[in-house]
């Protein structure tokens, strides 16, 4: 390796920069006062926060992300117990009956989930799983099914059998050899899925917004959305909300960063 | 994608699959499945032949009278245009520049994993956030592009309220959020091809451009195909960047079938016509991304 820095490394800080930009203009636009309408490429040359401070209580972002945080962790324990547990028999039993059973799981990737959307609200309003947690938590779970039990099945396949076979010579249950062998096996499959299903559902805006009315139950986005069409004209205030909203996961995003892009691959590649 | 192919082999012990009661273990998915999916897509045929109004009890039967909406409703094929630029033109976009960014990481450059990071950080950002943010950038009074524009013009150019523009703005901004993961697929594809392909090639004197085309292209094809495909399906039913960039507006110039069932549905309470534009998007979504996904998975097969 040389020590100079070529023109490779010239336009690595052109992409770099050209792809920072939009966080740049969200960073400036947070920082202004509303009288302040100098362009959004220019840094305010003051410190001011009043517009953090305003979208946070405006939008009760605070509240939002308690939601957002119990609405994930709570759908991430049942689709990583409710995917693993499905995708054991279908990888290691693989019938006519499974292997019906696997592709009807599978072949809801294509489908997206939104095109149920008038009968699910419908539904959901009959069974009185409109603004519970409960209710999002449960359309969540169902619509990360079928990614989570491809990936489980996938990996499933990959650990030879003969592992099951010698632990249950030793006299060990299906369930024990389960969680005592295979889901151990299964971390890398386990983070994959966590982090997969996990961004999408944190993220989720367009059923949120349908099965989340209620101002106490909304999440970060569906806040951010009721912010931006009450105060369309404040933009320091609805940037500020934007910018707080995306700051937890870009932290956890820089932290673990190579787990997310090994994670969000593997979900793809292994298609 | 070795492990898919282990599952075929014949199995050793019969014992083990001889016990049917394990099938209990898929039972809890199979049934959430069928609550939440299969009950709802059955009960959305069915509102989709009547006239109900989202909230009332009571519907009228209107046969197949919805659908014969579709083809009379003057704004559908407008919408339906737009569906495919969201699906097919950022998944085109959206590979072209993942695949030049990878074959550009995919060498000896300091930064690289800086430079990885950065462009993959969109993708795990709220659309909707990102719709906002690009929102700052392109919209009329005091946009970060108007800014620009009247250093050279009189009049700022009003982008977001522009038919036709509108779509490729947020066929752009998908596109720059998303293109991080084709980049990153590309990348791994990239990862697995032999180096001795490239030594052999260059000892015969073959150019870069002959390379990429005779060894690069065709061992990345399936690569290609997962990341297309992945990328079709999350442009068809483009939703959240929509909703914050314009709100399928000015009118329904830049509405996709997902943002026009929402407003059937909720602004309009045509919830039977909004049922019936849900299912001519499945079918539209089903085939495009069946018709892609075998299209490309049978180039991947044939020799080049």
């Amino acid at each position: 390796m040389k020590n100079r820095l070529g023109w490779k490394e010239g336009a690595a800080v052109v992409f770099c920069l050209i792809h920072i930009i939009p966080f740049y203009i969200l960073f400036t636009s947070s920082f202004k006062a509303i009288d302040d309408f100098s362009s959004k490429w220019m840094a305010p040359g003051y410190f001011y926060l009043d517009n953090f401070v305003n979208a946070w209580k405006e939008a009760q972002l605070g509240r939002a992300l308690m939601n957002n945080v119990l609405i994930t962790v709570c759908a991430g324990i049942l689709i990583v117990l409710l995917g693993s547990i499905a995708s054991y028999p279908l990888s290691r039993r693989k019938t006519a009956l499974n292997r019906t059973v696997y592709s009807i799981f599978v072949s809801a990737l294509i489908v997206p989930p939104l095109t149920i959307l008038v009968p699910l609200y419908k539904f959901m309003v009959e069974i009185g799983g409109m603004n519970q947690y409960w209710g999002i938590i449960l359309l969540h779970v169902t619509f990360s099914l079928p990614m989570t039990i491809f990936l489980y099945t996938g990996f499933i396949s990959s650990i030879p059998q003969e592992l099951d076979e010698a632990a249950m010579m030793d006299g060990a249950g299906r369930f024990v050899l389960f969680y005592k062998i295979l889901l151990p096996l299964l971390k890398p499959a386990t983070a994959t899925v966590i982090i997969l299903t996990c961004v999408n559902i944190w993220n989720d805006y367009q059923f949120s917004v349908f099965f989340l009315q209620k101002p106490e139950i909304r999440t970060i986005t569906v806040a951010l959305s009721g912010f931006f069409s009450q105060y369309n004209n404040n933009i320091g205030w609805v940037a500020a909300g934007s910018f707080m909203a995306a700051i937890p996961i870009t932290l956890v995003y820089l932290f673990l960063q190579r787990y997310f892009i090994q994670g969000l691959s593997a979900g793809a590649v292994k298609g | 994608m070795s492990h898919v192919k282990k599952t075929f082999q014949p199995r050793s012990s019969r014992s083990l699959s001889s016990s049917a009661w394990i099938n209990v273990l898929y039972v809890p998915a199979l049934l959430l499945f069928v609550v939440f999916i299969f009950y709802p897509f059955y009960k959305g045929i069915q509102v989709s032949f009547t006239n109900w109004d989202g909230y009332s009890q009571e519907s009228k039967w209107l046969g197949l009278d919805n659908y014969r909406r579709l083809f009379t409703d003057p704004d559908i094929s407008n919408v339906i245009k737009n569906t495919f630029i969201y699906g097919l033109g950022s998944a085109l976009l959206q590979n072209i520049i993942g695949l030049a960014y990878a074959l550009f990481l995919n060498q000896h450059i300091k930064m690289k994993g800086l430079t990885r990071t950065i462009i993959y950080m969109p993708a795990i950002i709220s659309p909707l956030i990102m719709g906002y943010i690009w929102y700052f950038f392109f919209q009329y009074n005091g946009g970060a592009i108007n800014d620009i524009v009247l250093l050279f013009a009189k009049d700022p150019v009003n982008l977001l309220g522009s038919p036709g523009v509108n779509v490729w703005i947020i066929t752009f901004v998908n596109t720059y959020q998303y293109l991080g993961i084709a980049m990153v697929i590309f990348l791994a594809g990239l990862q697995v091809i032999p180096k001795d392909y490239y030594e052999a090639a260059k000892i015969d004197g073959a150019h870069a451009f002959s390379r990429f085309q005779h060894i690069t292209w065709p061992l990345l094809a399936p690569a290609v195909t997962i990341s297309i495909v992945l990328n079709v399906i999350g442009g068809l039913k483009l939703f959240d960047v929509i909703t914050a960039m314009t709100n399928s507006g000015p009118g329904y110039a830049s509405a996709s079938l997902s943002t026009l069932m929402y407003q059937l549905y909720f602004g309009r309470q045509d919830a039977g016509y909004a049922a019936a534009v849900g299912n001519l998007m499945f079918v539209i979504i089903s085939v495009i991304s069946l018709a892609v996904l075998f299209y490309l998975r049978r180039r991947e097969v044939e020799p080049s």
